[in-house]
Order: structure tokens, then sequence, then C-alpha cells
């Protein structure tokens, strides 16, 4: 029984082909065996939001996906966020608005920012709230990260 | 966690086999929002996980205006809340599927998880319970039909025999002069499991002055979510109105059996299940009143 799995997915716009128990999830994958550390281990079972990615540009913790189940699929990490050009306008205004203090959230706050703007451009604040509402943050009160991502959203429609 | 098998099969019929051969030591893996955090809590060992996403008929969603809405057991929340037909025929489905967990949640979570997982606080299960959904069962004798409303049994226990796995979930079309709504009571807005949740289903008259048919389901207030038919029998033959609302809000009340627990102490629940009731038959009617021949657009 069980065994490594071969899994082969675009990770960041990139081929990453590894080995797997079926067993581990994707966040102990992309941590502890792709080296990718964005992504965060807060609760472990789907509260916390810190190991938020996206899979096929859809927002999931990825400690309640398993490694196998992205086999053929794509997943963008906060390590995929920032272009060649720089920064994402996200991380941009995350600093600009001071949205962080000890950061363990941040890279999750970032990717659920960028499945809501990807999907909204210009949403309202309560819009942002409640997309956010699976992220949590014991540090900032919330209020900077939401000012963070209206700031990202006006530069990012004001551009088109 | 502790390891287990995985498979990924492209057919229901590989599904079967490979959760029969297994018995109690197999599951389905739909969205993975409740059994990765119980198998990994340990509530129980598994040798094998069925993954369903990757079987085409388990993904699709489809809409017919005569037949109703069949959703594949294995469609995210996310997904079915974007399907303009769901948005535009179903809002009482999307009452529940939108408020279960937060955005990640719902991108993975799925009603034929939810329904399988069988809590009895399931948001979805109250929902479609009031719109007379039914779940699709296939197994190694083939397939059958059973409503949702008798499909759990217990906490966490469901009619689900060796070897079947919930396929799709069928709702029946919506009627002109019918409508639905679905709340829940929880401390904070988002994120949290239902202190107490009603939903509420009401035909009316064409010109909406009686009440024809009624549903009232509850839910987080009972060992399985409960169908009530006796508030339901209340609101029938009478005009809508608050004086009615309140005789059934009262009887659904009764009919609870809320159990003592961090969420909420007993007295607290039967005061959510009268106030969310009657809200929610507010609400079922205000749709019902809007709803005058759903299928005349689709039909265009």
């Amino acid at each position: 029984m069980t065994g490594k799995q071969k899994v082969s997915a675009i990770i960041n716009g990139e081929l990453a082909e590894f080995l797997c128990e079926p067993h581990q999830s994707l966040l102990e994958c992309l941590r502890d065996i792709l080296g990718l550390t964005g992504a965060k281990e807060g609760c472990n079972d789907g509260n916390c939001g810190a190991c938020s990615v996206l899979l096929d540009g859809r927002l999931v913790n990825s400690c309640l996906v398993l490694g196998v189940e992205i086999e053929g699929r794509e997943v963008t990490t906060i390590e995929g966020l920032a272009g060649w050009q720089g920064l994402h306008p996200l991380q941009q205004a995350f600093i600009a608005e001071d949205a962080l203090q000890c950061g363990y959230c941040t890279p999750g706050m970032l990717m659920a920012g960028k499945a809501l703007l990807d999907r909204n451009p210009n949403p309202t604040e309560a819009e942002i709230r409640t997309w956010l509402s699976g992220n949590l943050c014991r540090c900032t009160g919330y209020d900077k990260i939401v000012r963070a991502v209206r700031s990202a959203s006006k530069r990012m429609t004001e551009v088109v | 966690m502790r390891p287990f098998d995985y498979q990924a099969p492209a057919t229901v019929d590989e599904a079967i086999a490979a959760l029969a051969a297994k018995g109690e030591r197999a599951r389905p893996l739909a969205g993975g929002t409740d059994i990765l955090v119980q198998l990994r809590q340990g509530r129980f060992e598994l040798d094998l996980l069925v993954d369903l996403k990757r079987i085409p008929e388990l993904l699709a969603i489809g809409y017919d205006p005569d037949t109703g809405l069949t959703i594949g057991a294995a469609v995210s929340c996310a997904v079915l809340a974007e399907h303009p037909d769901v948005r535009t025929h179903y809002p009482g489905l999307l009452d529940a599927a939108s408020i279960i967990g937060g955005t990640a949640i719902q991108g993975r979570a799925t009603l034929g998880g939810n329904l399988c997982n069988a809590a009895p606080s399931g948001d979805s299960i109250a929902a479609m319970m009031v719109l007379g959904a039914r779940a699709v069962v296939a197994g190694p004798s083939g397939r059958r039909e059973v409503p949702v409303a008798s499909f759990c049994t217990a906490p966490g226990k469901t009619v689900l025999q060796k070897g079947e796995l919930v396929v799709a979930l069928k709702i029946p079309a919506p009627q002109p002069h019918t409508g639905a709504r679905y709340l829940r009571f929880i401390p904070r807005g988002e994120m949290d499991i239902a202190v107490a949740g009603a939903g509420a289903w009401v035909a009316l008259t064409a010109d909406a002055t009686r009440i024809t048919n009624a549903r009232i389901a509850l839910a987080a207030v009972a060992p399985t979510p409960l169908n009530v038919p006796e508030a339901s029998a209340a609101l029938v033959g009478h005009a809508p109105g608050e004086d009615v609302f309140a005789q059934a809000a009262a009887l659904a009340s009764e009919a609870a059996t809320p159990i003592h627990d961090t969420r909420g102490t007993t007295p607290q629940r039967r005061h959510l299940v009268a106030v969310l009731v009657r809200r929610a038959l507010q609400g079922a009617v205000k749709r019902a009143m809007a709803n005058e021949a759903p299928g005349q657009e689709a039909q265009r």
C-alpha cells in the first residue's frame, strides 16, 4: 500500500514534476518538496487561509488539497505573483499602506486579493471584507489590508 | 495524516468498483474540506481515497426549464454560484452554497460532500430539502434516487450502502409563484458553523393572496437536518403574512430538539429557529411574488 506517486503540474507558469505520498497535502509538497515556502502553515485545517494558493485560477487552501490532486493542473503561489516587471500592484499596495506586521498571513492575503481582483476588478469595501473572510490576520486589524486591496484595485483599473 | 492510497478514476463504474472493493476502508473525495480535516484529526482511518473530480458527469451542471437542475456531486460551491441558470432560478440554493466557509473553502466544497458528510448543521442540506431535491446514488446494483430529506440518518450517517456514491443532485424546475430562502445564524459574518439555520419554500396563488404549498427545514437543531411538515401545513391555505408566519415559526421551534454546546444553548437555538423561520418565510414569499413565470426567459 501507498508509496510515492509522480505528479506533473504547472506551478507558477513552469512545468514541475515531483514525487509525493498520496496523503501529503499540496502545502507540504510546495514547502517541503518543491522549496516554495511562501505559502504558510497556520491552522492546517482550512480556517486561517495562510496557505492560500490558486488552483486553476481559483482560491483554495493548499492544506486541504492533496499533492496528488494537482496532476495536470495549474497552481499559482505567492512566488509566482510578481512578474519580470517587478512586484504586483497588490504587493506594492501592501507595502505602501503598511498592510502587514508579522507577515505570516501576507502571502495568503495577497493570493486571496489576486483571486478577487481577477474576478471583480473594482470591488467595494464590503466585497473585499467578505472575500477575505477566510484569511485571518492577528496583527493589523484588517483595515490596512482592505485599504491596500482597494488601492491596488484603483491603480489596476486606472491603467486599463 | 496516516498514509492511504489514492485513485482518480475517469468513470462512475470504476469509482464504484474501487469503493466496493475496500468497503468501510475507502471513501470518495470530492472537495476534501471535511474529509481531509477528519483524516488529519484521526477521527477514522482509510486505506483508499477515491477522487471524484476526474469524472466528467460529476463536474457537470445541467439546467432544463422542464426537468430542472442537475448538479454533479463534485461541483464546487464557487462554480455553482457562477452558473447563470443557478443564479437566475435557484437563489434559495445559492443562499446556502455561498455561505459555506469562506472563499477558499467554496472553491473546493461541494453540495454532494456537504450532503454525504451529514452534519446536522449542513447549510445546503436544509436548503436542498425545501427545494425538493433528490440525490442520484450510483452503486454496484445500479442507480437509485433518494430524496435529500431522507438521506441523512444520524450525525455523519447516511443511507449510502457499500460501494455507493452520490453522483448528482437533482432539483425540480422552479414553478411560477414559488420562492425559497435559506438563512442561518452565526456569531460572526462568515467562516463559521450554523448555530441554527432555516430554509423555507412557498408556492402562492397567481394573485399572491394564498399559500398553496410550503416546506420548512431546519439546520443545527436536531441530529439531522430536520423537515418540519407541521409548520408547512400551518401555512397552506392562508394568506402570506406575519400571523401565519409566526404560527409556523412557533411550530418549527417546538419541533427542534437542539443540543446545548459551545456554539449555543438549547433555549437560544429554539429562539433562533423561530426568528429564522419567520425571516426565511418573508424572503421566500418576496421571491415568489417576484417570480412570475421563471421558464419564460429561458425559452426565449
